[in-house]
């Protein structure tokens, strides 16, 4: 088992026959990812890489029976590309695409609230559950199937703590995205964790900015019961300035590293300095289990 | 971007929200200028963007033209928060009876828009809110829907303004909207939102910021941040992802949370790092020499650290890069020690292109913990 995507998955990858589109499709081919169709506008009947695209994500789903979406779609298309699919009633939307104005997000994200789809992203790099699906770009032959769950704002940090924990594997891995406002939450993560039967404990990446990590730490006081270790990019960082994710920035005091920490370790949670104290303490808490 | 005030008030009085009259000088002959022509008392302001002008000396009142030319050659050239002042607001003094805040914001928690308003305003919001939360009144904006008369009007009265100013306040309210709306901000901000003596209701300072994923759909104003530094412009004018800090090892790497955790290690490890900078996932040889030329440049960097992690990245094309970058620098390449550490997709092919090279200045260090230890210690040895 797994979260939000499992072997049965079955994915349309929206934005298929542009370049990047096309490229993370075969990497996720490979990866034994069920992608089942494409779309692109105005595109429907081609045969591309051996799937078949079609011209609207409704059309895709009444064919193939999708339930996953994968958007690779330039920013400023990315707003109609998700509205389509939560119209379709798409189970999972996951958005790549980085750069996308924050109103256009809080459009879609809004009326996602009020559908059946769930989001993840944007500005993110999806989802993997080793061995079985991955809707994305995370690299697929980093670990195998494992029973440690990750979630995650950032992308290059999923890898590093992936590969630190490489021999123990992972059931799921989650990059929710490193923008001001995204659909899946540390939170959303954290709880379909706890639910899940093939998770054992869980590592939480979070970085400076905003107080989604303050936020976790309230619910997993109340709600987590498996192991939780967490790290915190940005100790360094100074204030005011905007370290590459658009969320990524101190305002004043709020948003340190320090400030999340220390909310994390309140509530029991093990806090790495490091990614590989991190994993360190991650070993640690599966060896006393 | 954050705007400058009077670039905040100028889109605030295109969407029809009354602002003070005034004008923009660089020069205290200009400023004087502008005093003669707008008649009467005025008031010269600092145009930088950092808060806490008035107790840092950057706006002065002036009866005159005489005394606002003064007034602007104090206030030129001053450092405010370690932001230079290129240019000061002069316009028409309006004497605040009463002062009120309001604000549009993106709340990230919620995942919606935020409407702030006061009917204290004036103080920094920080401090009202601790001093006084009641004061402050918060409302969701549902994104579909927006600020119309009726959300407007509700807010100002939730916020308890008085009854006299509340049908003006919403309109300006709403204006406001039409500013984040209309502009693709993120933040909109008047503080204060002041009656004056006569009963007219105008914003005396404005702060906006806006988001650059939509400078795409807009015409916005030129990014001329004064007081930015040369090296942060010179690596934006070459679109690197790079923010300057006060250390001695500089950081390469990819991906915004692996650099900066790369910046954590080296703090771990006992050194400073210098830079933040992102070079992303395709890390072509140009995206890296042009990253090293901007590092090596900063006269602070004793040392340099390339911290990769191959995801989608190939680290053969990133060791291609910096072989590339070396020779494309030439000598200066080899003026201070880089460490590289690649790990992921293609380590090894990567690592090898790097022995082969056998570039004086290049060592490898296989683990991120070690890579940072040994930049740090490179760094500290030559300072």
């Amino acid at each position: 088992m797994s979260i939000f995507l499992s072997k049965d998955s079955r994915v349309v990858v929206q934005g298929m026959t542009g370049a990047e589109g096309g490229r993370h499709t075969a990497r996720m081919v490979t990866a034994g990812t069920n992608v089942v169709a494409g779309v692109t506008p105005g595109k429907g009947g081609q045969v591309h890489q051996g799937i078949p695209v079609f011209s609207s994500v409704a059309e895709a789903m009444d064919s193939t029976g999708a339930d996953v979406s994968v958007v690779f779609v330039p920013p400023r298309f990315t707003k109609g590309a998700v509205l389509e699919a939560v119209d379709a009633g798409i189970g999972l939307c996951v958005v790549i695409t980085e750069g996308v104005p924050v109103h256009d997000s809080l459009e879609f994200l809004t009326l996602a609230k009020q559908s059946t789809t769930r989001i993840i992203g944007p500005n993110c790099p999806g989802l993997i559950s080793p061995g079985a699906s991955n809707a994305g770009i995370i690299p697929a032959d980093i670990t195998a199937p494992g029973r440690i769950g990750l979630v995650s704002k950032s992308g290059t940090l999923t890898y590093q703590l992936m590969y630190e924990l490489r021999d123990i594997g992972f059931s799921t891995a989650v990059g929710i995205g490193g923008d001001p406002v995204i659909g899946t939450t540390h939170i959303d993560c954290l709880k379909a964790f706890q639910d899940d039967p093939d998770t054992d404990a869980i590592v939480m990446i979070g970085e400076i900015g905003g107080d989604a990590e303050e936020r976790a730490a309230a619910y997993i006081e109340q709600h987590v019961t498996k192991p939780v270790v967490a790290y915190v990019a940005g100790f360094t960082a100074p204030e005011g300035k905007t370290m590459g994710h658009a969320g990524a920035i101190i305002s004043g005091s709020a948003g340190t590293a320090q400030a999340k920490k220390e909310a994390l370790e309140k509530v029991g949670v093990s806090v790495g300095r490091t990614p590989s104290e991190t994993a360190r303490l991650m070993r640690t808490l599966l060896e006393a289990a | 971007m954050d705007l400058f005030e009077h670039q905040a008030k100028e889109l605030f009085a295109r969407y029809g929200v009354p602002v003070p009259e005034g004008a923009v000088a660089a020069t205290p002959e200009e400023a004087r200028a502008i005093a003669a022509e707008l008649a009467g008392p005025v008031v010269v302001k600092a145009q930088v963007k950092t808060g806490g002008r008035g107790k840092a000396g950057g706006i002065k009142p002036a009866p005159g033209p005489a005394a606002a030319e003064d007034a602007a050659r104090t206030i030129l050239g001053m450092d405010i928060k370690g932001h230079l002042t290129r240019r000061v607001l002069v316009e028409v003094a309006n004497v605040p009876a009463e002062e009120y805040y309001a604000a549009f914001l993106v709340d990230r928690a919620a995942g919606s828009f935020l409407a702030m308003c006061s009917a204290s305003g004036g103080m920094e919001i920080e401090e009202l809110a601790a001093t006084d939360p009641g004061a402050l009144v918060k409302v969701p904006i549902d994104p579909l829907r927006g600020v119309d008369h009726e959300t407007a009007a509700f807010i100002v009265t939730e916020a308890g303004l008085p009854a006299d100013v509340a049908g003006e306040a919403a309109d300006i309210l709403v204006g406001l909207w039409k500013v984040m709306a209309g502009e693709d901000a993120v933040l909109v901000e008047v503080n204060p939102l002041a009656r004056t003596a006569d009963g007219r209701v105008l914003a005396l300072d404005g702060k906006v910021t806006l988001d650059e994923n939509a400078d795409y759909r807009h015409e916005r104003p030129a990014d001329d941040t004064v007081g930015g530094d040369d090296l942060e412009s010179r690596a934006k004018a070459k679109g690197l992802n790079y923010v300057k800090l006060d250390g001695s090892v500089g950081v390469i790497g990819n991906g915004a949370g692996l650099v900066m955790s790369t910046l954590d290690v080296v703090a771990q490890a006992g050194a400073k790092p210098a830079n933040f900078l992102d070079i992303g996932g395709g890390a072509s040889a140009q995206v890296m020499a042009d990253g090293l030329g901007v590092i090596l440049s900063d006269p602070d960097v004793k040392s340099v650290l390339v911290n990769v992690f191959g995801g989608i990245t190939a680290c053969d094309a990133v060791a291609d890069g910096i072989v590339a970058a070396l020779a494309t620098l030439g000598e200066q390449g080899a003026t201070h020690p880089i460490v590289v550490r690649l790990d992921g997709n293609n380590a090894e092919a990567g690592r090898r292109i790097l022995d082969q090279a056998a570039h004086p200045a290049v060592r490898q260090v296989p683990t991120m913990d070690g890579a940072a230890e040994e930049a740090a210690r490179l760094a500290n040895a030559a300072a």
